[in-house]
């Protein structure tokens, strides 16, 4: 997999992507109306509020829907890869991959996982949950 | 309805060894032609970001009051109709020309993975993981699709199949000479994002055209039966690939809502759907969206007729087939589509989606 190693950041997303050194998948809560959120954004798109804190996110998913890439988007790109919208459980979804020797379906529960960049920072990804 | 759509045509298409800006002038000295107007009669002009309005004025040797280049995909041409609408009844211009074109195939500039701006939160999310946008975003709304309703390839392979039937029936496709297809043909196709293969995927070709809008009491003076502009609608409703809650749940049923409201119709008075079909999926998921039928019945539709040209499976699209849809329920509302033509043809609704779905617009225009 070839991913971008410069994946870019701000000043509102970098300590999301901080905590992925530490394979901590987090997700943005609203201390008002509570929502859970992703991407980490400056205001909550539940009630507009901008009290919003990093906190702890379960490991687990379920598959919204998964798509094979056969052809790939650049040259040095290997096919074929499983892109998926994955929901967690915090009620987020991601746009993610799903990893390991398994067939994909829609509604199937997976587990967290982590990809890792060269620059010490990993991507969520998800797996068959065993 | 007060405004009218007088001039429609296309630019060259398919692969046209020429370059956008000038396929763009084609397109509109071609509309201004069946309009029966020139270029100085022409005060409003819209095109898209590709190629701003700004610098086709400049080409044509404008100077407009009223001008839009936005970005909104495919959908931004049935948005400019309802803005062209408002901005004649407003006053601020009397003619406006809303033209589109695209060099894609000759210059070979399409990628499959389309580019995310650095400035956006997906391309620290989502273009990581590296999906083929759009293709991969209609690729999980089909699987979706077909996992809800207990479908399989085969039902989505039959869309394809229907436009090529109509693409036979029209010179001006791409495909038109290219003999009918086989579901057996589209699922052996090569898969490109699954379960989307070649086949499912709309053409990259160049093309677009122009269409003119001005009030319906001067379009009762020029050559054509007028074609009025009976209601319009929008939606937008995401940027990213994770942001919907639901695949299929999707803009076009709150954009359509809003357009049959405004035009006080319903589906059953539609005698033409033209609907942005640049997958497969789009027109199941898109007429039933409409109210035309209900969910995960619209693969096996055979009712009003849908993408007369043969659509962007096997007409052609040239990146933002929006003002082609127009185009084509124009011809149809108007009489004379030779062996395409749907007998009686009064009401059509055309539906331009941009993006991954993302924004939505619906224009319902009537033979007045």
């Amino acid at each position: 997999m070839s991913i971008d190693t410069e994946i870019p950041v701000d000043e509102v997303t970098e300590p999301w992507w901080e905590l992925t050194r530490q394979r901590r998948l987090a997700v943005q809560r609203c201390g008002v109306c509570g929502l859970a959120q992703l991407p980490p954004r400056l205001l909550c798109t539940g009630c507009g509020g901008d009290e919003l804190e990093l906190g702890a996110a379960g490991r687990r998913g379920i598959v919204d829907s998964y798509t094979v890439v056969h052809r790939a988007p650049a040259p040095d790109v290997a096919v074929p890869y499983t892109l998926a919208r994955v929901r967690l459980v915090d009620g987020p979804i991601l746009l993610t991959r799903l990893v390991g020797d398994f067939e994909p379906r829609c509604d199937q529960p997976v587990v967290l996982t982590w990809l890792p960049l060269p620059d010490g920072r990993a991507l969520p990804a998800f797996t068959r949950e065993l | 309805m007060t405004v009218a759509v007088v001039g429609a045509a296309e630019c060259d298409l398919g692969h046209t060894g020429r370059s956008a800006q000038h396929l763009l002038a084609q397109a509109v000295r071609r509309a201004l032609d069946d309009a029966g107007l020139r270029l100085c009669d022409v005060d409003g002009l819209a095109t898209t970001s590709r190629l701003p309005a700004t610098q086709l004025a400049d080409q044509l040797g404008l100077c407009p009051s009223w001008t839009d280049s936005a970005d909104a995909g495919a959908a931004v041409f049935e948005r400019y109709v309802a803005r062209a609408v408002q901005a004649i009844e407003a006053g601020q211009c009397a003619v406006a020309v809303l033209a589109y074109a695209s060099d894609q195939r000759s210059a070979r500039s399409r990628r499959l993975g389309g580019g995310y701006d650095r400035g956006t939160p997906e391309a620290q999310f989502e273009q990581p993981y590296l999906p083929l946008w759009p293709l991969s975003y209609y690729a999980m709304t089909a699987r979706r699709y077909l996992h809800t309703y207990g479908l399989d390839r085969g039902d989505l392979a039959r869309v394809a199949v229907a436009a090529r039937a109509r693409a036979l029936a029209n010179p001006a496709a791409f495909r038109h000479g290219a003999g009918p297809l086989t579901v057996d043909d589209v699922l052996a196709a090569p898969l490109v994002s699954s379960p989307l293969g070649t086949l499912d995927c709309c053409l990259v070709t160049d093309g677009g055209g122009a269409i003119v809008l001005t009030s319906l009491d001067r379009a009762r003076h020029l050559p054509h039966p007028p074609v009025a502009v009976l209601g319009y609608g929008e939606a937008v409703t995401h940027a990213a690939m994770a942001t919907p809650e639901d695949l299929l749940t999707t803009g076009v049923a709150a954009s359509g809502a809003r357009a049959f409201a405004h035009a006080r119709r319903e589906p059953a008075d539609v005698d033409l759907i033209q609907l942005n079909d640049s997958f497969t999926v789009s027109v199941p998921l898109g007429l039933e969206q409409l109210g035309f039928c209900p969910p995960g019945s619209g693969a096996a539709w055979a009712g009003t007729p849908v993408n007369t040209t043969g659509g962007g499976l096997s007409y052609g699209h040239p990146g933002q087939l929006g003002v082609l849809l127009v185009i084509e329920a124009v011809r149809q509302l108007r009489g004379g589509c030779g062996p395409r033509q749907i007998p009686g043809a009064r009401t059509a609704l055309v539906h331009g989606t941009g993006g991954i779905g993302s924004s939505h617009a619906t224009v319902i225009l009537e033979a007045a």
